[in-house]
């Protein structure tokens, strides 16, 4: 029998009610046996050290105010830190320092207070373990009847069940009210607009030059030396009225392989110059910068999920999630010598979508 | 006492009560008991890290500008003067370089959001593994189960908001599996970034819900998820004197609260410290969003990995063209398979009390081997999980190992879909391995360490029996047997009632009864 002063009137209650009875509701398929071990009952409260030793009650005591002082200490620390280590800006360690000092001291602050408190829980105040007894969640059968009653009243008093009209008019337009929010949100986006034309052209024109990323410099066909490769945007992408967004769609990576490498399909033959081929850099998976070329394989990885694109073949998936080839831009020269696209591509760039065909 | 005294207190006390009846309040919950055990404190640890959140982001929100509009960086950071980029990521630069103490908060706050998932997700793992969700808290382990979510998406949007280099190719991720789904899809798109992808609105958009939508959303929950643990009173480890009717532990006042309230200073203070020492999320070494620069061997935030491993994981070319349109499976399947896990994690307490039959309240714990089938299908769902996760970094893997991508993603591959498998029979047989063993001790005794020698010459290791406390503690567990099939009262075995009995059979079968009184008495005899 477990002693306990502090509440042992609801101990006694709680070794009454023996474990595994009194539970209401079905057991299902557990065992339900009266050959169960007994329990024994709360053990006996153990005494801790500084209920024992006054001594140890005394340094817990001094322990618990240090760590309190500790933390005032910390926080005077962060004030003066927040002074002292001001940020400079000619000084990039500074801003290091600041972070430093004033972190350190809100930590002091913060943790003194905190194992301060925890400590004085768990050494000095009384660790008496105490019981509160379970009430079935479920409300009681009066409690619940009442609740039915009142339902019923109400259903009565409204007549909400017998008014069936009323009742399903409501209903109706309590369905239809918020509808209007849904057409709302098509001012999400640019009226007049349809993304699937926009998904279908990018910034590349006929003529247009292709021009080194970021800085904008056209790229001479003589420049792309073999075995290289360059990060490409469209001349005069800068001064797009809707940059980024044209960029995303534009980027394209130029490489130059060995003529005889290249196995190209027989209406794509004129889209490459000597050799020089030029794709889309947007993967055809869900987007990301294709822009790892791996110059002995001629294999291009995207970063994101390793999808891998085989230059030499048109770009074809050789692995990875990715399940299209790279959209290849047609290239020619000007008579100045700068590469320059035929045309727009022939397709839509990056990640699939529905309308797409 | 109160009369006696009559000092200031007192008098504002009665203020107050005479005002709000608050003395109902402190006698209602003043002396709650509350019991003890460290991994009840995982539960804690996301409130507080939550607490920290919104502090720290407060103070955030007074410096951050939530705005595409571009902007030449003027701060103290040289690298990127003059650099054309968002006012979202200048302002955050700013936060960093020129407010003292604002990089700080941006650490605190972006630790404090990784220790608030990630504590979800452990508070989580001890639900399950000690069966607490089972009756009355099934539909709290729901709002819980919104609220991980939740978590995710409040990091995933805040991940979002500087507008550098990473968190736009995260939502370059995004927009490109939102343009995956048929019919829809290239719509969302169009709407979440109000035109063409960055477009100029999806920081502020994400602002929206990332301070005030979603954090309305965690308060409610939260709320509603402790009303219920006051409610439904804390559940308790098997031990002595612990009954399904009672609940023993410790007072609100003054015991708990003060543990409960220092640890949360203990948990900011951790979270100080990390900020303090550690750099997280260091936006000025990748600068502003541009949609070309590559970014190899960069990740996700680890919450968001098991998604981003997910698309890494698919077979290839599972694309198709069908009717005129694009049927994107490499990205729909992927979902499919996540919103699969996600839903069973979800409804697991339904399909476990569908199965027991078991309609009583549920108070004392389970020791996860004595759940040894769900301590199984958890080590399984952990496993599958694991493996998505470690897909998120199969380019550092490869790297770092230097083994071949194709290697890694195969052998990922082969985790994913045999690892639970395994997991689950080797964590089936631990579990069983262990009830024999504490069966062992009850019957026999533990074993002491001392070696005797009998008479005859042979040693021996002296066993020494358990006392009574220790005893209970290994005996008094929930044993189910598997389900007999019985014909209704038509005489017919319906096919609800055959895929209950072999879900019971798989569930059941392998059991290890608790020990019971007459067994102990009966060892006794043999000794
Ligand atoms: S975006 Fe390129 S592989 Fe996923």
């Amino acid at each position: 029998m477990a002693q306990d002063g502090n509440s042992g009137r609801e101990l006694a209650a709680a070794d009454q009610s023996d474990h595994g009875q009194e539970r209401v509701g079905s057991p299902g398929t557990a065992v339900v046996t009266s050959d169960r071990v007994t329990d024994p009952g709360l053990p006996e409260h153990r005494k801790r050290v500084t209920d024992l030793d006054p001594k140890k009650n005394k340094r817990a005591e001094r322990v618990v105010y240090t760590l309190f002082y500790l933390s005032i200490a910390g926080s005077v620390f962060a004030i003066a830190a927040y002074m002292a280590w001001p940020i400079n800006p000619e000084d990039l360690m500074s801003v290091r320092a600041n972070n430093l000092f004033i972190g350190l001291g809100l930590t002091l602050a913060l943790m003194g207070i905190g194992i301060g408190a925890v400590h004085w829980g768990k050494a000095l105040m009384a660790d008496h373990e105490g019981v509160d007894l379970r009430h079935p969640v479920r409300g009681t059968d009066a409690t619940r009847e009442r609740a039915v009653e009142i339902f019923a009243e109400a259903n009565e008093e409204s007549g909400f069940g017998r008014r069936a009209l009323i009742r399903n008019s409501l209903i109706g337009a309590l369905i239809a009210f918020p509808l209007p929010a849904v057409v709302l949100f098509r001012g999400l986006a640019p009226e007049g607009e349809n993304p699937v034309d926009l998904l279908n052209e990018t910034a590349w024109e006929k003529g247009t030059r292709l021009a080194r990323d970021p800085s904008g410099q056209p790229i001479k066909a003589s420049e792309v030396t073999l075995g290289s490769v360059f990060h490409v945007i469209p001349e005069g992408l800068g001064d797009m009225p809707h940059m980024l967004e044209e960029k995303a769609k534009a980027i394209v990576l130029l490489m130059r392989l060995k003529p005889e490498d290249l196995v190209e399909l027989p209406e794509r033959k004129n889209w490459s110059y000597d050799g020089i081929v030029a794709y889309s850099k947007v993967c055809t998976h869900v987007g990301c910068p294709v822009a790892l070329y791996e110059q002995q394989t001629h294999h291009l990885l995207c970063p994101c999920h390793q999808s891998q694109f085989d230059v030499t073949n048109h770009c074809a998936v050789i692995f990875g999630p990715a399940a299209r080839p790279l959209p290849q831009l047609p290239i020619a020269i000007d008579d100045e010598g700068y590469l320059i696209a035929q045309s727009d591509f022939h397709e839509p760039v990056g990640p699939s979508f529905w309308e797409r065909h | 006492m109160a009369k006696k005294s009559g000092g200031l207190t007192a008098g504002a006390a009665n203020y107050l009560d005479e005002r709000t009846s608050i003395s109902a309040v402190v006698k209602e919950f003043g002396r709650k008991i509350f019991p003890d055990h460290w991994s009840f404190l995982l539960g804690e640890v996301a409130l507080y890290s939550f607490v920290v959140i919104l502090l720290s982001g407060s103070f955030l929100t007074f410096f951050f500008q939530a705005s595409m509009a571009e902007v030449h960086y003027d701060g103290s950071y040289v690298p990127l003067k003059g650099v054309a980029m968002s006012a979202a990521m200048s302002s955050t630069l700013d936060i960093s370089f020129d407010i003292r103490g604002g990089l700080l908060m941006r650490q605190v706050h972006h630790w404090a959001a990784l220790l608030f998932v990630a504590s979800i997700g452990l508070h989580m793992l001890r639900i399950f593994f000690t069966g607490a969700f089972r009756k009355p808290r099934e539909l709290n382990w729901v709002i819980g189960f919104v609220l991980f979510i939740l978590a995710m998406a409040e990091g995933f949007t805040g991940y979002s908001l500087p507008d550098d280099l990473l968190s736009g190719n995260g939502l370059r991720i995004i927009d490109g599996m939102i343009k995956g789904f048929p019919i829809v899809g290239t719509w969302i798109s169009f709407l979440l970034f109000g035109g063409e992808f960055p477009g100029t609105d999806i920081v502020g958009r994400l602002y929206t819900l990332h301070i005030l939508l979603l954090p309305a959303l965690v308060v409610a929950f939260i709320a509603l998820h402790l009303v219920f643990v006051v409610v439904h009173k804390h559940t308790q480890f098997p031990g002595a004197g612990r009954t399904q009717q009672n609940v023993v532990g410790y007072p609100v006042l003054p015991v708990y609260a003060a543990k409960a309230g220092g640890f949360f200073f203990i948990v900011f203070g951790v979270i100080m410290l990390m900020a303090t020492f550690f750099t997280i999320n260091p936006i000025w070494n990748y600068g502003p969003y541009d949609p070309s620069p590559v970014s190899a061997g960069t990740q996700p935030d680890w919450y968001i990995g098991f998604a981003d491993g997910a698309l890494r994981l698919v077979p290839p070319h599972l694309e198709f063209m069908l009717f005129d349109h694009t049927f994107s499976f490499n990205i729909l399947i992927p979902v499919g398979i996540l919103g699969l896990f996600i839903l069973t994690v979800l409804i697991y307490p339904f399909i476990e009390a569908w199965v027991t039959g078991d309609k009583r309240e549920h108070h004392i714990l389970d020791r996860p081997r004595n759940a040894p089938t769900r301590t199984a299908i958890g080590a399984a769902g952990v496993t599958f999980y694991a493996a998505l996760w470690a897909a998120a970094s199969s380019d550092i893997i490869a790297t770092h190992f230097m083994v071949t991508m194709e290697g890694v993603i195969h052998t990922l591959q082969f985790c994913l879909i045999v690892g639970p498998f395994i997991a689950y029979f080797i964590t089936k047989r631990i579990c069983l391995g262990l009830q024999k063993k504490d069966r062992e001790i009850v019957l026999h005794g533990f074993e002491s360490g001392r070696i005797v020698r009998l008479p005859g010459g042979e040693y021996i290791e002296v066993h020494e029996p358990v006392d009574e406390y220790e005893r209970w503690e290994l005996v008094s567990y929930e044993d189910y047997k598997p389900l007999m099939i019985r014909p209704n009262s038509r005489g017919k075995i319906t096919t609800t009632q055959r895929v209950r009995g072999s879900l019971s059979r798989w569930f059941f079968e392998d059991r290890i009864a608790p020990t019971t009184k007459n067994e102990i008495e009966r060892s006794h005899g043999d000794h």
